[in-house]
């Protein structure tokens, strides 16, 4: 099968019961980790036609003819947002980052200037166990008013 | 662990529930988001994802939801936020995180009974129905009712009603399953229901007490009667008792949201 991922297409060979963690990890796209494997963590999140999914139980076959992004395809756009988790220090572990910055990322695709309540609401299926997520909420709030304020960049 | 022999994604429902029927392992693939939960070999994993049945229908007198709706849907849906209090967008809304709600079909969480399921109380209260590929439209309380087979439920139909329905749900953290959750609905023309799920099983009408609802009777006398006509039982969310004392609360609150 073929799948697009961060705009190019690949071919691979699947199973009928490979999820597509386990894919986009042999294809080494590595910062797609794995955490729960059932769907509770946030830690394989993964955009699928820009939205965010678990990718630990979406089956890849699933997946053909839709566009993935991981963390190595959003890598420019999300650079801001690094700089603040690390400026606020909320990137301890860093293992829940990438899941995170995939989930931020979705947030922006999908709801224009949110409030704290709906990032908070947003982010409920990102586990961190470092942080207590004020550091990333701050983080992640300066990262949508630099946003606002200055489109071009971002 | 899940080990799935082929996968295939029809073009055609009756070509997808000739295939479903074929072999006793064969089986439809929901969002698949719950599948690591459990333990089972599928001969052949049947996806829907081709069927078109994705979609919100505002209709006349009544609201279509296809199977392959995901919860996430529901959940932004303007048709439903317009709908009864926007009780359906509600109820989802909680369920594990936006992921999770990106990937899980309505449908499927509907088929398969769910006792943890948020959204059965709801459906419940508002008179939904299921439309099977086999059977036909039937009443959720009567789908729910019976006994597990075969077939491809196509979309869930819910009648457009003129009142008022609130949920709530008790759980430990937010995103976790709920130990206890329930609907209530009262209509302008006077008619009313509650529904109690996670009992750890499926959601239920309670019969008595939505007629005492009806009847206006007493807050205690609700409480008293649906704590008595529903059956709870234990699992590792909480104990029967504590259950049984958790919806006397659950009422209490949905009736204090809903007013009179």
């Amino acid at each position: 099968m073929k799948l697009n991922i961060n705009n190019k297409l690949i071919d691979v060979d699947v199973r009928p019961d490979e999820f597509l963690l386990e894919t986009l990890r042999k294809l080494g796209y590595l910062s797609v980790k794995e955490g729960c494997q059932s769907s509770s963590c946030g830690v394989c999140g993964v955009l699928l036609d820009e939205k965010i999914i678990l990718s630990c139980t979406y089956l890849t076959l699933r997946a053909e003819g839709r566009k993935i992004t991981t963390l190595e395809g959003v890598r420019e756009r999300s650079q801001y947002l690094v700089d603040f988790l690390a400026e606020e220090g909320a990137d301890q572990c860093g293992y829940c980052a990438p899941g995170l910055i995939m989930a931020v990322m979705s947030l922006e695709n999908e709801i224009d200037n949110p409030t704290e309540e709906e990032i908070y609401h947003y982010l409920d299926g990102n586990l961190c166990r470092c942080t207590g997520y004020k550091g990333q909420i701050r983080a992640i709030k300066k990262y949508l008013d630099l946003k606002s304020t200055r489109s071009e960049v971002i | 662990m899940i080990t799935i022999k082929n996968y295939i994604a029809p073009n055609t429902i009756e070509e997808a529930y000739d295939l479903l029927i074929e072999k006793k392992n064969n089986q439809i693939l929901g969002g698949c988001a719950f599948i690591k939960i459990g333990s089972k070999t599928i001969g052949l994993g049947i996806d829907l994802i081709n069927l078109n049945l994705n979609y919100i229908k505002d209709e006349e007198k009544e609201i279509r939801i296809g199977a392959t709706t995901t919860l996430r849907e529901i959940e932004t849906s303007l048709v439903l936020k317009n709908y009864c209090n926007g009780i359906l967008c509600e109820s989802v809304s909680s369920i594990v995180g936006v992921q999770f709600r990106n990937m899980a079909q309505v449908g499927a969480g509907v088929f398969s009974k769910y006792g943890f399921s948020d959204l059965l109380p709801c459906l419940l209260v508002l008179d939904a129905k299921v439309n099977l590929h086999s059977e036909g439209i039937i009443d959720l309380k009567d789908f729910l009712k019976r006994e597990y087979k075969k077939d491809i439920l196509k979309e869930i139909i819910i009648p457009k009603k003129d009142g008022k329905a609130v949920f709530e749900n008790i759980r430990k953290t937010s995103g976790d399953f709920s130990i206890l959750n329930g609907a209530m609905y009262i209509g302008k023309d006077g008619t009313a229901k509650i529904a109690i799920g996670a009992r750890p099983t499926k959601a239920e009408i309670a019969e008595k007490a939505s007629k005492a609802l009806e009847e206006k009777q007493k807050l205690d006398e609700i409480r008293k009667l649906a704590c008595e006509e529903l059956n709870f039982g234990t699992n590792v969310k909480g104990t029967k008792e504590y259950r049984k004392g958790l919806c006397a609360v659950l009422i209490t609150k949905m009736k204090e949201r809903i007013g009179d």
